[in-house]
């Protein structure tokens, strides 16, 4: 979204800063290297294992994993400049962007904030570096908007831990070589590092799926997986721990959904002035342009909203119905994007040789993870109403 | 050892070229500048032989306020300072003024023990400033280098001309780099935070003891007269072939004095 753009017609870009700007660029530079050449095979064909760990070290390279966390090699950027860095990967493709969102706040951030400097030491610098890859296992097959009604289990066994139960939808889960797993515990909810070779340990792929194909999906299966004392986060107990995780995650994608849409529109505007209709450029119709006018404004709308919750989240002002808010608008809003782009493509825009279906089907996921559309509704209504209407 | 890397801001290739039409040179202020695509190459050389042993990556730029982002990105890519020439004078200049002010910044330097430049630049296109600054600083000059090694008081370079050689040169030297030497690395954002920390010089044409009047425009040995732009790319001419088409293509090859 840089000035260079017929996208930017608000200017936006200035109201980045230097830094931010270079990041912004690096990451785009990446994504046009290293993802667009292949995007279309991965989701063809789906990611295979080596290539989630060969993205995962170019991505650490550069410092996209937990680089809005500080020390254990992490960047330490400020916020708005990883939600840009969401931005650009996720308009190479959102399960990209799951990937690194994932690993960075997901499982890097949990152990982050909550492990024990022992537990830091061990995982963060690989994870940083791409070396190591991490998942996190929340949601359960019978339990998405509401983890407190979890089954995954945590008893104690002398000093030891042992963990039984099921996780579902988990990005990364196959290839991960640590999981943070959400349990019940006598005390409420806990989080454990789980080093995915532990003995009761498996995480089967979940295939045949119409949407985030780049990217691996998983159930994680733990069957009696002994840990040590030591295994557990023991910075918190209940759900503030993955609901605080979640929060960041869904930050990024606040950021990240508007990526998707800027690289259909971008397509989108491309086709319509070289497709002929009737004689005439499609773009030059007046209901393209209605179209075309409309989603550009609600994509600059879009980041203007993920600006200003960004610089919230840099001032550490950012409440979690604000984030509600931006995942809300901008992700319903990147799919209503996607979908109108699909229309202008026509037969096209169902292929892979153009990016608007693959970026719609991925927006799909989008809408419903980390936090349904639903569930974020809700939580503004509460917001508004002061009265719970979920719990 | 000391290196500097010679940085250009040229207009972003993407872009479209202008002129200024007061004086026919290139417009600087109407479009993205970046760091010249291959200038790249030889940031990276640099900061490989810094990687591998004891070396400190100097960037050296000429240029207007804003070529000062050529020599950023080059602090972001891991070089350690960058000094920039900046004097309303320079407007103008062309190779011959260029050399004698980056021979001046590089002896402001001092004690430099190889400079490294990509093969030419992204938008003059000329390749002989490392020639002629090679000769007003009394150095070996390697050019249109493919590989480079540096041993004890000396480089080893494969040179990709009209035929390949290996050429030795003592230190100090100059060496111009091709696309061929390595695949320039993107700045890490750690490398992106860190350059704002790192001391970058600001050098006018007096404080290196270049007379102004021996620079810019009007001390050019050449002058653009004038500027047409490139036509319009017209819609090519598609042959059928009806058993005829070679004879077609022939013919079309000869009408447009191809064969």
């Amino acid at each position: 979204m840089t000035g260079t753009s017929p996208l930017d017609l608000l200017k936006v870009d200035h109201l980045l800063d230097d830094e931010e700007t270079a990041i912004q660029e690096t990451v785009r530079r990446f994504v046009d290297d290293h993802v667009r050449p292949h995007i279309a095979g991965w989701y063809e064909d789906g990611l295979s294992p080596e290539t989630v760990r060969e993205v995962a070290r170019a991505a650490g390279k550069l410092g996209l994993l937990g680089m809005h966390l500080t020390g254990y090699g992490c960047a330490g950027t400020n916020a708005v400049s990883y939600g840009l860095a969401c931005l650009e990967l996720e308009a190479g493709d959102s399960g990209l962007r799951s990937l690194v969102s994932v690993q960075g706040s997901l499982a890097m951030y949990a152990i982050w904030r909550f492990g024990s400097e022992e537990q830091k030491q061990r995982w963060l610098p690989g994870m940083a570096a791409g070396e190591l890859i991490g998942c996190f296992g929340l949601t359960e097959p019978d339990f998405g908007s509401n983890p407190a009604g979890m089954r995954t289990r945590a008893r104690r066994d002398g000093s030891d831990w042992v963990l039984d139960g099921t996780k579902m939808w988990i990005t990364n889960g196959t290839v991960a070589d640590v999981a943070v797993v959400w349990a019940q515990t006598d005390d409420g909810i806990r989080g454990f590092a789980v080093p995915t070779d532990t003995p009761g340990f498996s995480a089967p792929t979940i295939g045949r799926k119409l949407s985030l194909r780049a990217s691996v999906t998983s159930e994680l299966v733990l069957d009696g997986v002994r840990l040590p004392a030591d295994a557990v986060l023991p910075d918190v107990t209940g759900l503030r721990g993955p609901l605080s995780c979640l929060n960041e995650a869904r930050f990024g994608i606040v950021f990240g959904a508007l990526g998707a849409a800027r690289d259909c529109l971008q397509a989108t505007l491309e086709y319509a002035s070289d497709r002929e209709v009737f004689d005439r450029p499609l773009s030059s119709f007046q209901l393209t342009q209605a179209k075309l006018a409309d989603m550009a404004l609600e994509l600059q709308k879009g980041f203007l909203l993920a600006m200003h919750l960004g610089r919230l989240k840099d001032s550490h002002r950012l409440e979690h119905r604000q984030v509600s808010l931006g995942k809300l608008n901008n992700v319903r809003e990147a799919l209503g994007i996607a979908r109108e782009c699909r229309t202008i493509l026509g037969a096209s825009g169902i292929t892979l040789e153009y990016p608007v279906l693959r970026h719609a089907n991925n927006l799909e996921s989008v809408l419903t993870y980390e936090g349904t559309s639903e569930i974020h509704q809700l939580v503004i209504g509460q917001a508004l109403t002061g009265s719970p209407a979920f719990s | 050892m000391k290196i500097v890397a010679l940085v250009k801001h040229v207009p972003d290739a993407a872009a479209d070229r202008t002129f200024n039409e007061a004086d026919h040179t290139t417009d600087r202020t109407n479009v993205d500048g970046i760091l010249s695509e291959l200038d790249e190459y030889a940031v990276e050389a640099a900061l490989k032989i810094a990687e591998s042993g004891d070396a400190e990556v100097v960037a050296l730029t000429m240029g207007p306020d804003a070529a000062l982002d050529a020599v950023k990105r080059a602090l972001q890519m891991g070089a350690d300072s960058g000094a920039h020439v900046a004097d309303d004078a320079l407007h103008g200049s062309d190779a011959v003024a260029t050399s004698a002010v980056l021979a001046a910044a590089i002896q402001k330097i001092g004690d430099v023990d190889l400079i490294l430049t990509g093969m030419a630049s992204t938008d003059g296109g000329m390749s002989v400033v490392p020639a002629m600054l090679a000769e007003r600083l009394g150095l070996a000059h390697v050019g249109f280098v493919g590989e480079l090694n540096v041993e004890a008081g000396s480089v080893r370079a494969r040179r990709d001309a009209d035929v390949t050689e290996t050429v030795e040169a003592a230190l100090p030297a100059i060496v111009s780099v091709t696309d061929q030497i390595n695949e320039p690395r993107y700045p890490s954002f750690k490398g992106i935070m860190a350059a704002k920390k790192k001391p970058v010089e600001t050098w006018s044409l007096a404080d290196l003891g270049v007379d102004a009047g021996t620079v810019g425009l009007a001390a050019a040995w050449t002058t653009v007269e004038t500027v047409t732009k490139r036509p319009e790319r017209t819609q090519g001419e598609i042959v059928t072939d009806e058993g005829d088409g070679g004879a077609k293509l022939v013919e079309f090859l000869a009408g447009q004095k191809f064969v």
